[in-house]
């Protein structure tokens, strides 16, 4: 449709005409009120974070709390490693996105631009590894951890994390996908391999960068089975792995519990929030889908 | 080209290379090979083993709790799978009626909770289906006729943690058909509407036809991604008992970190293995043919 017509046109045009339709309506409630109980869960949890932990087993059904108590926060901030979690989920997340994107930017450039031996084979390697489910590696991972004296360390949590074969799929997908001639006129300019990755194909690529950078961040913050073995001493957690030890140590408090589980979310939530489109670019081509 | 030029070429590659490879070897092939030779011996889950042959599958085929771990992890996947694709696909449905903030606000609150940490999910319907304080429970009350403790009580633990993980999970799903309604091309619907087609006859005619593709990648993805269920029922599961509700993966965790047999825990991980990539090979023929018939 060209703009002189979309322009002449009301914007109803072709769907459903301008009277009433109650069908129409009747869906968007239904739409909106199974909405609101799918949130619910979430908005339950903030509701209970904001209480006292009195209020919170109080009789009956409370929507709203009194007034914003913090207490929760408060204590669990003061009285657990959560802290300390937070630091150490914000090392290994921000290192395994930073070295994982940056590997995978790398393999996919020489993958997609470059000849060399090995080259399919090393290909066909990445492709099939997508098949392989890494928590049957668990066992493996932690013996060949141990081994180099890494258990219970940051670099330890770190290295099983960075294998990500969709990225580097991804990646090659896209350089695939630019246009052969800034290549070769770059190349005649006398620029080298490595200028034209980081100077034009990355540069050019930034909002697929961004896109897998998030869901890569995404993806560390909130692993847990991995974390959860090779963390042994409380001090070396990430959140996601600790605030189960929170729960653990409280007993019934649960508005603290909650309030430390809001703490948790609260990094990817945001993330989520702010980069939305880069979120459902990114999930939409790990699936395989152009998004 | 010429041979110089060509040898820089190949240097420059495997200098980008290196980095990926040797990660990827160090943390993938190495394992996986080591995995497999793992459960030709009897060893503890630190130090050295001894060869012994298939003894490890024989016991395994023979051990109740892998059958089991099989039968609940398809129990599980059976109960999530294509309620959850269907549960994506009407909700994609839904959001997709919807035009600008509204939209983009109603698909926020039904994928949230897919961004959600697994401890997170865990702690908020531990709390809500709290045997004594939980909301969920004045739901469950008057269908069940009492209070259940869900997390204890066999019959309810796999539907509910097949329930709470569609929820946490269905937003990947919601997406991709998404993505697949917004590839339906406009004039189709316009000439349906022209024609005074029925909702239904749209929605069978033309709709259903046209995502069956979306349909079948998201069942595909969803059955390999939930045949390694581990962290929900492990966690739901602590302090309960674990043999009656173990599923694969948490057998594997059970027999190399609880029991010490580094050996044996290879052995079903090999079995979980060939498993995945025997479903994922099958997912490849199947968009393989897809894709020829096109």
């Amino acid at each position: 449709m060209t703009d002189a017509i979309s322009g002449a046109q009301p914007r109803t045009a072709g769907r459903r005409p301008r009277y009433f339709d109650p069908g129409n309506w009747i869906l968007n409630l239904l739409t909106a009120a199974f909405a609101a109980i799918w949130f619910f869960p979430v908005y339950w949890a903030l509701a209970t974070s904001f209480k006292t932990d009195d209020e919170a087993v109080r009789k009956g059904i409370n929507m709203l709390p009194e007034s914003l108590h913090l207490d929760g926060y408060a204590f669990v901030i003061q009285n657990s490693d959560l802290p300390i979690w937070y630091v150490n989920s914000i090392i290994t997340s921000v290192a395994v996105t930073a070295i994982a994107v940056f590997m995978a930017a790398c393999a996919g450039y020489a993958i997609s631009q470059l000849r060399f031996p090995g080259r399919k084979l090393l290909w066909y390697t990445v492709l099939a590894s997508f098949m392989v489910p890494v928590s049957a590696l668990i066992v493996n991972h932690f013996i060949i951890i141990a081994d180099v004296k890494l258990l219970n360390t940051h670099a330890g949590m770190i290295l099983p994390m960075l294998i990500s074969p969709v990225t580097v799929i991804v990646y090659k997908n896209f350089f695939d996908s630019m246009p052969r001639e800034y290549r070769e006129a770059a190349l005649i300019d006398g620029a080298n391999e490595f200028q034209l990755l980081f100077q034009m194909f990355i540069p050019m690529n930034w909002g697929v960068t961004t896109a897998l950078a998030i869901i890569t961040f995404i993806g560390a913050w909130n692993s847990f089975l991995w974390p959860f073995l090779v963390a042994q001493d409380e001090k070396m957690m990430t959140v996601t792995v600790g605030i189960t030890a929170v729960q653990d140590a409280f007993g019934v408090a649960y508005a603290r519990t909650l309030s430390g589980a809001v703490l948790a979310s609260l990094p990817v939530a945001l993330a989520y929030l702010i980069f939305q489109r880069r979120v459902t670019q990114a999930i939409t081509l790990s699936a395989g889908i152009k998004g | 080209m010429t041979t110089k030029s060509r040898r820089n070429e190949a240097f420059v590659a495997a200098v980008l290379v290196a980095p990926f490879v040797l990660i990827f070897g160090w943390m993938f092939i190495y394992p996986t090979l080591q995995m497999i030779y793992l459960s030709f011996t009897k060893s503890p889950l630190i130090g050295a083993g001894t060869w012994v042959g298939l003894d490890n599958y024989i016991k395994m085929f023979n051990d109740k709790t892998f059958w089991t771990a099989i039968w609940n992890t398809s129990y599980f996947v059976l109960l999530t799978v294509v309620p959850g694709t269907a549960a994506a696909m009407i909700i994609a449905l839904m959001v997709s009626r919807l035009n600008g903030w509204i939209q983009s606000f109603i698909l926020a609150a039904f994928f949230l909770p897919y961004i959600l940490p697994v401890t997170v999910v865990y702690i908020i319907w531990d709390w809500m289906l709290n045997l004594q304080f939980g909301i969920a429970q004045f739901i469950i009350e008057p269908l069940a006729g009492k209070r259940v403790n869900v997390w204890r009580s066999l019959p309810w633990f796999m539907p509910m943690a097949a329930l709470l993980t569609i929820w946490w999970t269905n937003g990947f799903s919601i997406l991709l058909f998404l993505a697949g309604l917004r590839n339906i091309p406009k004039e189709l619907y316009e000439a349906a509407a022209l024609d005074g087609a029925t909702r239904w006859q749209v929605f069978s005619k033309i709709t259903w036809p046209l995502i069956w593709p979306v349909t079948v990648l998201c069942l595909t993805i969803q059955l390999i991604l939930q045949l390694k269920i581990f962290d929900q029922v492990y966690l739901f599961a602590q302090g309960g008992r674990t043999q009656a509700t173990m599923v694969l993966v948490q057998f594997i965790y059970e027999q190399a970190f609880q029991k010490n047999s580094g050996g044996y825990a290879a052995t079903i991980a090999v079995a979980l293995f060939v498993i995945v990539v025997g479903f994922s090979l099958l997912q490849f023929q199947l968009l393989r043919t897809r894709g020829g018939n096109k």
